[in-house]
């Protein structure tokens, strides 16, 4: 499980980045959200995967039974995925703006603040 | 004495939600600037507090130290919040008459607080995650300063900031994922115990390089800074005076504290190294891009990257006099930066132009802009006794001390460039007549040079009393090396 979860989170930021890298509004969009969710993939695998064992103590037990899943992790996870929201969704409307503005999705020709 | 601990938090954010709910353009501008000044002045009530205590930590909801989010405030963050509080009353000043009714109806005044609350935020925790999110809220609120007006220009260099800060984030938070698979702890000082003195494995060797690279970013080092003078002369003087001042330092203020902290054990050796080159390419590589500029403003921004230089190989250096030398260069350059970007501003408003080349004279008819000018220009070159001498002065013989002296003869010739910089802005903008035909510009708002002056004079008080800043520098300069006690009072026990 550990293996194809990490060829997986190494695909999403090769992919990520590859999409930053085309110099195109969109797939600069794109590429963010793949970004966000390899970073989140990666705290959920290096994190350690326990297989059906919550970390839920049971009814008339003081604490928990034998190992459990880690709940740490996850709460990382959702914090970072509403904070990658709200960027995203400002970077959308960023994005549409610039494109309206300039009328080009090619980053290369974004030269307004270089001269 | 939990509320003033915490205040610095409490009181941008309660700013923030009052100024959302006060809509109008006068009881927005006198809430910003009461806020500001009641900020302010529990900075310093912070300040006075900590020097006499040494450090605060805070458990947040009284979780004990690993498991719940803990504040810790020792003399260096303690500091920096001061300062913070300090550039965030002038700034709400100079807000008063720079920012135009359009943006301060979009928002901008609650924004600026809540930029200022993480700022404060990310210098308080002690916790790697929380830092994360500190750093997003700091930078959630720059991003909508950094577009808001909509201008072209702006929304250009919003794209480029945006997105460079970005991947500084997914880093981060690579990072932060690789250093709890290994340790199961994100307390940095739970970390420090963990991973300091340890076996340093590829993991924690990546993780360094990581996080070095995340900061790197948003305080712009050498190969990460393309997206700093491309975004920051877009926004009106009070924005990028603000993030001028402030936003770089968060990251260097976050790399001294990791490394002093956490990986203590790591500045040895290759990293060592790596740091120190980087600082002499950072210094270098910023100092040439200003002298190749014609446009205020972006001089100004390649001088924040040079300058930033300074205060890595503050940290490179590693030595309690090297890391003293680096607190003292922060706070001189948050206040010079922060200052010239002001005067900028103002300078473009003046004569309607920031091109070098379109304006001039300004020595004959604003005189006293001209001397405030000159305050911290010098003071940026280095030039005794203000504060940027002792600052430089302080480092270089830190430098001295470890016998490194090529990277001396790096920070003196950078030093003399700098000097270069500003006297071209001197010649071209007060000195010279200028052209014939010149943009029309508007009067001199008297409002906007108290901030000036304010900050000018916090510049000449450091440069003339530098004992009280510098014994300040060094006692948080060897709090930051005695990581036991730091440990020790964040965790209970050792």
């Amino acid at each position: 499980m550990e293996i194809i979860l990490a060829i997986g989170t190494g695909s999403l930021y090769a992919m990520g980045f590859y999409l930053m890298l085309r110099r195109s509004l969109v797939k600069l969009v794109f590429g963010m959200v793949m970004l966000g969710q390899a970073t989140n993939l990666l705290i959920f695998t290096t994190a350690g995967l326990t297989r059906s064992n919550p970390p839920v103590i049971a009814e008339n037990a003081e604490r928990l039974a034998g190992p459990a899943a880690d709940p740490l992790p996850q709460a990382l996870i959702l914090t970072a995925i509403v904070i990658s929201f709200g960027i995203l969704a400002f970077a959308l409307v960023l994005m549409r703006r610039a494109h309206k503005m300039t009328g080009t999705d090619d980053l290369d020709k974004m030269r307004g603040t270089d001269q | 004495m939990i509320w003033l601990a915490i205040s610095p938090i409490i009181i941008p954010l309660s700013s923030a939600i009052l100024l959302v709910l006060f809509r109008k353009s006068r009881s927005q501008q006198v809430l910003s600037l009461i806020g500001a000044g009641v900020f302010f002045v529990h900075t310093v009530l912070l300040l006075i507090d900590i020097s006499r205590s040494g450090m605060e930590v805070v458990r947040i909801g009284n979780w004990p130290a690993p498991y719940g989010i803990t504040l810790v405030i020792d003399l260096f963050s303690a500091i920096m919040i001061t300062v913070t509080g300090f550039i965030g009353l002038n700034i709400a000043l100079y807000a008063l008459s720079d920012i135009d009714r359009e943006r301060s109806r979009f928002g901008f005044h609650p924004l600026m607080h809540v930029l200022l609350m993480g700022v404060c935020g990310a210098f308080m925790t002690g916790d790697l995650f929380n830092l994360y999110v500190w750093f997003e809220v700091m930078l959630m609120s720059s991003f909508v300063l950094m577009a808001l007006g909509g201008e072209r220009t702006q929304i250009e260099g919003a794209v480029k900031y945006v997105s460079l800060n970005f991947i500084a984030s997914v880093i981060f938070l690579t990072a932060i994922g690789i250093i709890y698979g290994k340790t199961g702890s994100l307390n940095m000082a739970d970390l420090a115990l963990k991973i300091g003195g340890n076996e340093s494995g590829p993991m924690v060797k990546s993780a360094t390089m990581l996080l070095l690279g995340a900061f790197g970013i948003k305080a712009g080092i050498f190969p990460f800074f393309f997206w700093l003078p491309a975004s920051y002369h877009t926004p009106p003087a009070t924005v990028s005076a603000l993030f001028a001042g402030l936003l770089t330092k968060v990251g260097v203020y976050a790399m001294i504290r990791i490394f002093t902290l956490v990986f203590a054990y790591e500045v040895t050796g290759l990293t060592k190294m790596l740091l120190i080159i980087i600082s002499a390419f950072t210094m270098v590589t910023g100092v040439l891009g200003a002298a190749a500029q014609y446009e205020i403003r972006k001089i100004l921004a390649f001088h924040i990257i040079s300058q930033i230089g300074y205060m890595i190989l503050g940290l490179a250096l590693f030595t309690p006099l090297a890391m003293a030398a680096a607190i003292f260069y922060l706070v001189h350059h948050i206040i010079v930066k922060t200052n010239l970007f002001l005067i900028g501003g103002l300078i473009g408003h003046i004569k309607g132009s920031y091109d070098l080349k379109k304006i001039g004279g300004l020595y004959l008819t604003h005189p006293l802009l001209a001397v405030v000018f000159l305050i911290p220009a010098l003071s940026l070159g280095g030039i005794p006794p203000l504060s940027g001498f002792f600052a430089k002065f302080t480092i270089i013989k830190a430098a001295l001390n470890v016998e490194s002296y090529l990277i001396v003869f790096v920070a003196l010739a950078v030093s003399v460039l700098t000097l270069y910089s500003m006297t071209k802005i001197w010649a071209e903008a007060f000195w010279n007549t200028g052209p014939e035909v010149q943009p029309a510009g508007r009067a001199m708002p008297i409002l906007m040079l108290i901030p000036i002056i304010l900050l000018a004079a916090a510049t000449i008080g450091i440069g003339f009393f530098p004992d009280t800043l510098l014994q300040y520098s060094h006692r948080a300069a060897e709090q930051l090396f005695d990581r036991g006690a730091y440990i020790r009072n964040v965790l209970g026990v050792y």
